[in-house]
């Protein structure tokens, strides 16, 4: 079957809120003819937010029991930004393998596609395509659709993220901090001092000063334990 | 050989890193004169290290660095975005299916072919994560290399010691790479799956 790729992604264009999100991944999942759909998106603060076809049962026994902590996949996207094939991954530890077993009961398929997306600003997502079949089909599954996919999840993510921009309120000027700055004011929160996020963010100390100054100057904080407080109350550290 | 590693999994790679983050600071530091930070250790690294990159480096038999080159997706953080976006118009390149490249770098004494075998990694990069194009930025020496390889990049703009530009991933290149530098595809595939433990890979190599 050919993907409607088009047809999809103006769909996905339609959709100006969460809710409206969460049908477009079930149909994205009656188009490719798979078991599952799951898009899930951690940004620069914390704030986590999914859209999936999964169980409600097994999605409130996963996050009570905070199982994103041994999840292989959502570990191996933390760290890594190419697609994977869930066989990649090690599933050996034995809390790996019940968890696993677990979610196989809970309609969770056994076959796994997974892609990371690095987003702006520290932003982080991963879709998944899952599925019950043989290890031939879907090898042939994953083959044929891998670009289809990858495209397929980047749009997901900014559409989300545009819908996630317009819910917010007008953003003032201290919402420009860059990245940098935003690193730097995170490790300062953490009680790090300036040598040891210098060394972390692999920067001169001199360097990251002159980070620290701006961040100042766009918080109209008095000095650095002000922007650092201001920062916080403002939600804009990622800690 | 041709390895893909992630910064993380270099960390177990002592001697490899430690003679890749030697020649970077060789070569950007001492011979290019660029504007960069060299650690106590003697290893060139910036912000872009800690972001957990992908690289793609030739290990000598002997286990040194011959080469390597440094990918990040761009729909994240890239220096080509954050540093170097007035060479492009001011335009940010975001895609899903652009990598950003940088950080090309040969060791003092590698051979020719060591730098046409970093350019297939690049291409096998490319083919087996479905991308377009990657984007770099590079010194204006390096464009006469690449181009002898015969795979030029389109220059977006330059500012007279370092330019941006785009190169096309595609199979006809990769075959041609694979010539340039007297690797089989089939053992370049070979490299890739043992890096990436891809059963994707690993059929097509018996295929």
């Amino acid at each position: 079957m050919q993907l409607r790729l088009e047809h999809i992604i103006d769909g996905l264009k339609q959709a100006k809120t969460f809710e409206a999100l969460e049908s477009n991944i079930s149909g994205l999942r009656d188009s490719l003819g798979c078991d599952h759909v799951v898009y899930h998106s951690v940004n620069n603060t914390g704030a986590q937010w999914a859209a999936l076809t999964y169980d409600p049962v097994w999605v409130n026994r996963y996050i009570a029991e905070d199982y994103v902590r041994i999840d292989p996949v959502v570990q191996g996207c933390l760290r890594a930004f190419d697609p994977f094939d869930w066989r990649r991954l090690d599933w050996s530890a034995k809390n790996v393998r019940a968890f696993f077993g677990e979610a196989r009961e809970m309609g969770v398929g056994e076959q796994g596609y997974s892609i990371p997306i690095r987003g702006p600003n520290g932003q982080f997502a991963v879709l998944t395509v899952n599925d019950q079949s043989s290890d031939e089909t879907w090898s042939g599954f994953t083959d044929q659709r891998a670009q289809d996919m990858l495209l397929l999840a980047h749009y997901v993510n900014q559409q989300a993220l545009q819908i996630e921009q317009a819910g917010a309120p007008v953003q003032p000027q201290f919402q420009n901090l860059s990245p940098r700055e935003i690193d730097v004011l995170s490790y300062m929160a953490v009680g790090l001092s300036r040598m040891q996020a210098a060394d972390r963010l692999k920067i001169s100390e001199h360097t990251l000063r002159v980070y620290i100054e701006s961040a100042r100057h766009k918080l109209n904080a008095a000095n650095t334990t002000h922007a650092v407080a201001r920062a916080l109350i403002l939600g804009l550290l990622a800690i | 050989m041709l390895r893909y590693l992630y910064a993380d999994q270099l960390a177990d790679e002592p001697l490899l890193a430690d003679t890749m983050f030697k020649d970077r600071a060789y070569q950007f530091r001492d011979r290019l004169k660029w504007d960069v930070t060299v650690t106590e250790a003697g290893w060139e690294q910036d912000q872009y290290d800690a972001l957990n990159p992908l690289y793609v480096v030739w290990q000598n038999p002997d286990g040194t660095h011959g080469g390597s080159m440094r990918f990040l997706p761009t729909t994240g953080r890239t220096m080509v975005n954050e540093h170097f976006s007035h060479l492009a118009d001011n335009r940010k390149i975001e895609s899903a299916v652009i990598w950003e490249c940088t950080r090309f770098c040969l060791s003092p004494d590698a051979s020719d072919s060591v730098a046409a075998a970093l350019m297939l990694g690049g291409a096998e990069v490319g083919r087996n994560f479905s991308l377009s194009h990657a984007i770099g930025v590079f010194s204006r020496p390096m464009v006469r290399v690449y181009r002898k390889l015969g795979w030029g990049p389109t220059i977006l703009g330059s500012d007279g010691q370092v330019s941006t530009g785009l190169w096309e991933f595609s199979d006809a290149m990769r075959k041609h790479l694979c010539i340039k530098a007297g690797v089989l595809p089939a053992t370049s595939s070979w490299w890739f799956s043992l890096s990436f433990n891809s059963i994707t890979a690993a059929k097509r190599i018996r295929a």
